[in-house]
Parts: structure tokens; sequence; C-alpha cells
């Protein structure tokens, strides 16, 4: 599937535009952003719920935007479901074989059947009789799920699946989920503004801001190797050092990079350093800044380190492995010396608080990694892959 | 113990307040509902079953009878129609003037019934706007059917539409667009999960326009021109006989418009009861 250049203005602000986007057969991929990125709008018109004001969309080779939605066999699930109120479970499931035009519509025997096997699959045998109304908030989900699968649809759209159910139950749903995508590799689109979702799930992840798409990568590069400003900060926790240009090299008070890519061509600069590429015991012969140690919180095996650098006056967060708390004899209130190891930096524009995306820089200390070994081994990002 | 003593000391002044405002609850309803309408029925029946029966059955009473039938047998499909589409496009669509349109479908629940049947006097009459044109080709609109019809669409216009429009509001559109990309056509998605989802509050709106359809006086009285046995309906005969003095007529023929009102009072309560029942076993299943 290619979607090209899809553009959709609504009065006032532009829910798309110019999006890019191709898709590999089978592919999960998560549309995760902010509410009011754009995601939700994509989905649409991809469902045919929604037309765009220019761009194309191929699937299969055909244009995509010509077939209304009733043609496009697309399977579309709800955020609340929207599952037929007045039809028990059963009816439901049927519905969307049920409508089709007699001469491709299953007989009422293969009909059942066919709900029995969807039923079975997402595990309500028992419940084909019930209404909507007498099922749980998962249940719903999985109903909902049956429902746009009975259609045996080329495309599964996915709108904020997991929105509206407790934190339990959307945890359990979305193994459940990346299980039977895996079984049926059927191509899945979905929506979401939770990252940790997206990152657990998405076989790729489209960053979506102000009706933009930001960048398109696997969860491990995204995290890994952010494109822009908005990635960085949106994927994961990330510490913000604003940076000048000085004698040559990008400092921020007592620490400094060397001479960036973009030499001096721009007096000031944005780094971007996560937590777990912030160095907490960096010897005396390396530059580093001082931090005083605020806090301690531990969170199971990662611990953060809420550090303050007074010559900056600005606050940053450390991460590192729990089991290392007690080698390096950390205790709130000491005085570190901390330096980042990685960053992505990105240069000003002249006179404003925009950031160039198109120059980013990725650092890396050249100094070895065995400098500070045992002080620190990032911690993996929680992904599944 | 605190509790107790509390419960003790607001239960009975909150006892004798709700009798109180029962009773006089109950003494308003009988006051101005239930005597009058068993004064209806006395009225009609004063000179016995045969003289009610017999009065029924002249030849006016048994028009205005059919007329009123007719009526409200165009007027009311008609709103059903108009009903539907409105709500429709008030609760599906973003357009401009859409607060405009809400408020010109209230317009005859503001306007007074005589009003609006003046309106199609000055558009249609003989003096009217259209009046020439309309004798020229022969049709008549007022004095005859056709005006009764216009008028009793316009007073009850806002009936099934405001029946239906906070219900669609809240229902939202998601399951109409869920039937539609499931490959319903959009006859298939308004049969099989637009309608079902209203169908209730449809037949109380219907029911309602059905009434005051039926029972319509003043935008009636005023395209008439009552010609007995031709443009007469039952409220507009009612008012003819008493005129005449035959009090047994008119009330004979109001008993059945009381009736009418009753039989419709009853129904509504049924669907009500049955209404909510439905209300409570879908409504969380909604969102």
């Amino acid at each position: 599937m290619q979607i090209s250049n899809l553009t959709r203005h609504f009065t006032g602000f532009a829910a798309l535009d110019d999006v890019s986007l191709s898709i590999a057969p089978g592919e999960f991929v998560a549309l995760l952003g902010p509410s009011g990125s754009g995601k939700t709008t994509l989905l649409r018109i991809l469902a045919g719920l929604d037309y765009p004001d220019g761009g194309n969309v191929e699937h299969e080779g055909t244009d995509f935007l010509a077939a209304p939605a009733r043609q496009r066999k697309v399977g579309l699930v709800f955020q609340h479901y929207a599952l037929f109120r007045h039809l028990s479970v059963r009816e439901n499931i049927a519905f969307g074989l049920r409508v089709r035009p007699w001469r491709t519509r299953p007989r009422r025997h293969d009909i059942a059947e066919r709900v029995r096997q969807l039923l079975r699959r997402v595990q309500l045998e028992d419940c084909g009789d019930r209404f909507p109304a007498q099922l749980s908030g998962g249940q719903r989900q999985r109903v909902a799920l049956a429902r746009a699968l009975a259609v045996e649809p080329s495309l599964l759209l996915l709108d904020e699946p997991f929105g509206a159910l407790d934190a339990q139950v959307r945890v359990r749903l979305r193994r459940w989920l990346r299980e039977l995508h895996d079984e049926s590799r059927l191509t899945t689109i979905f929506v979401t503004h939770d990252q940790e979702e997206a990152l657990e799930l998405a076989d790729r992840i489209a960053v979506m801001n102000k009706g933009r798409i930001e960048q398109v990568d696997t969860p491990e590069v995204l995290y890994q190797h952010p494109a822009t400003p908005f990635v960085c900060e949106f994927i994961g926790k990330v510490n913000k050092v604003p940076l000048t240009y000085r004698h040559d090299r990008l400092a921020a008070s007592e620490w400094s990079l060397p001479e960036a890519p973009w030499a001096d061509r721009y007096g000031a600069a944005m780094a971007y350093i996560r937590p777990e590429h912030l160095a907490v015991a960096v010897d005396e012969a390396q530059p580093a800044w001082s931090a005083r140690l605020r806090h301690i919180y531990l969170a199971g095996s990662v611990t953060h380190l809420d550090l303050h650098v007074t010559s900056m006056d600005q606050a940053l967060e450390a991460d590192i492995a729990s089991e290392e708390l007690a080698s390096l004899g950390l205790r709130p209130g000491m005085d570190l010396r901390i330096a980042p190891r990685r960053a992505v930096v990105f240069p000003h524009q002249h006179g404003s608080a925009e950031l160039l995306s198109e120059l980013r820089w990725e650092w890396r200390d050249s100094n070895g990694e065995g400098r500070d070994a045992g002080a620190l081994a990032p911690p993996a990002p929680a992904l599944s892959m | 113990m605190n509790a107790i003593v509390m419960r003790r000391a607001s239960a009975w002044p909150q006892r004798t307040m709700r009798t109180a405002l029962l009773l006089v609850a109950v003494a308003f309803l009988v006051v101005f509902l239930l005597f009058p309408l068993a004064v209806v029925f006395a009225e009609a029946l004063r000179q016995g079953v045969a003289a009610f029966l017999a009065s029924i059955a002249q030849p006016e009473a048994r028009s205005s009878i059919l007329l009123t039938l007719l009526v409200a047998g165009i007027a009311v499909p008609l709103n059903l129609v108009f009903g539907v589409s409105a709500a429709w496009l008030m609760t599906r669509f973003q357009f401009r003037g859409k607060a405009l349109l809400g408020t010109i479908i209230d317009i005859p629940f503001s306007v007074s019934p005589v009003i609006s049947g003046l309106i199609y006097v000055l558009l249609f009459g003989a003096q009217g706007w259209f009046g020439p044109w309309l004798d020229a080709h022969g049709i008549k609109v007022i004095f005859a059917v056709p005006g009764l019809v216009l008028a009793t669409v316009f007073v009850t216009l806002p009936f099934v539409a405001r029946e239906l429009i906070p219900l669609m509001q809240s229902q939202g559109g998601e399951e109409d667009e869920a039937a539609r990309v499931l490959g319903a056509s959009g006859w298939q998605m308004f049969f099989r999960v637009t309608l079902p989802n209203i169908r209730w509050a449809l037949l109380y709106g219907v029911l309602l326009c059905n009434a005051r359809a039926m029972g319509e006086f003043g935008a009636v009285s005023v395209v008439s021109g009552h010609i007995r046995g031709l443009t007469t309906t039952m409220p507009l005969e009612v008012e003819m006989r008493y005129n005449e003095y035959d009090y047994v007529g008119a009330f004979a023929v109001a008993s059945l418009l009381a009736l009418l009102a009753l039989f419709t009072l009853a129904i509504k309560s049924l669907l009500e009861w049955r209404y909510a029942d439905a209300l409570a076993a879908h409504a969380p299943g909604g969102h």
C-alpha cells in the first residue's frame, strides 16, 4: 500500500499536510502522535469515511480512494467499538456478510459457521447471544475485532483500540492482538497516542505531529536514532540541554562538544540526551558537569536519578541499572561528575527558537565506551521485537 | 446513634412534605383534568347511549371523522419523513446555518396556530399571493382539504424531529459509519442500523404528532371555511355543534377525540415503559 502526499484541511488547520507512507503486505504499522496530530484523520480516509483534499492512495495496484467505503474491504475497529446495540454479538459479527448483495452473500449456514469460528478465535464462544451492553469493555473490543474480520478484509484499521480499557486488560489484549496478527499476517494499521503500545506492538511506527509524519522507522531505530526534535521528546524520556558556540566548540557550561558538522554557521543548538546516555561517574580528566544528586527513584530494574547541575541551574535525569546503585555508592545529596555519552543535536535557526531538523547531528563519545564501564550499562529500552 | 437520631428528626417533615405535595398534585389533576374529562363523557351520554350513537352516526359527524383521519393520514407520514430527514441532517452533518435550521424547526411551537393558518390564507387565499394563479388553474387550497393538510403539517412539523434529535445526538454516528465500512449500502445502513436504534423515539414522536394532527383546532379553523360535511374536522365539528346548542352532539364527537387522547396516552406510557427498558439495556452499549 502506497500513501502519497495526502492533504486534508479542516477550517483553520491542516489535519494532514503532505503525508506519504508505504506499507508492506502483512505489516503491522502504528500511527503514533498526540491528539490533533492527524492520525485518526488518516485512518478515516483509508476507511473511506473521510476524503482528502489532495494526494492518493494505491492498494494492490488500484486507486484506493476511488472506491467507496463499502467496496474497500477494510476492517475498521472504532475507539468506542461502535457495536450495533440492537443486535446480538452473533448478529453484529454476521452483519458484514448479511449486507452483501445476494450474489456474493454466503449461505445462512456458512454465515453461522463463520461466526462460530470467529467467536472461537476471539475467545467469546459463550457470548454469541448476548447484547453489547451485557459485555465488558475488553469483550466488546474483541467483538468489534471479530466483526471487522468477518468480511475478510485486506486491511485492518484500529482506532485507539485499547484507549477505553483499563491498564491490565489493555496489556493482555495487546499481546493477544499481536499474536493474532502473527497468525493472520493481515496488514494492520493502528492509531495510538500511547508510545508504549506502539513500541510494543508495531513492526514500524509512523510518528505524526501537526498533520505531518515526522519519522517512520522500527521501534528500535525510532528510539535510538530519533530524527527530529519532536520525536526526541515524544518517544521515551529525554534531557534537553541548550548549547552555545564558543571557541570552536558547542558548549554548555563546563562540558562541550567538539566542532559540529555545521561549524560556526549556527551560534546555538539544542542537545537531546536520553537519561541512560548520561554517565554519572566521570573521572577528573574528562570534561563534565558537577551535579548534585537530589533524589533516587528506584523503579524496578531501572533507577532514575534526579540531578541538578548548579552551573546551568538545570535539572537532568539519569537512568542507571538498579544493580549499579550499590557499586557506585550513590546517596541523595552527594555531588557527581556527569557527562553525556551520546546526544542528538539540532542547531537553532538564527535568532529563533526553531530547530533545524535537517541538520541533525548524532554525536557519540569517541573516547571509548570503556571509560566508564561499570558505571553505566544503559538499560535496554523495553521493546518487544 | 447520631445518624439514627438525625434520620428520625428529618423523617417526619419529609414525609409530611411528600404527602402535601402529592395532595396538591392530585387535587390539580382531578380539578383540571379528570373532572372535565368525566364531564365530556357524562354530557355525551346524558340522553343515553342511543342518542350518543345517533349523533355520531349523523353524516356530518361521519364525514368529520373521515376528514380528520384523512388529514392526519397525510400529515403524519409527511412529518415522519421530514422529521427523520431533519434529525439526520442535524445530527450527522456539519454545515452553515445549522443552528438556524434548528430554530426554524421550532417555529411552529412558538407561533400561535391561528397565525399559522393565516399564513396559508395570505399565500393561497383568493386575495393571496398565489391565489389568482391557483384559481386560474382550478386548484382550491383554502377552504378545501389541501389547506387543512398544509396547516396541520405546519403545526405538527417539530414533533418527530424534536423527539429524534437528542437521541441521535447522544447515539452519535459511529454505528452508521461502522455499517458503511462493513459494506452496507445507504438503505441497508438506514434500515438495519439507524432505524432500529431510533424506533422507540420515532414511534413516540409519531404518536404525539398524530394526537396533535387530529386535535388541531386553531390553524385548521382559519383555513377550513367551516363547510359542513366537506371541510370540518372533528374539533371544528365539536365547535359548530356546540354553537348550535347541540350539546349531546358536541360532546359525543368531543368524547371520541378524548378517547383518542386517552388511547395515545396509554400507548405512550406503554412505550415509555418499554423505551426506558430498552434505554437502560442499550445506553451503556453505545459508549
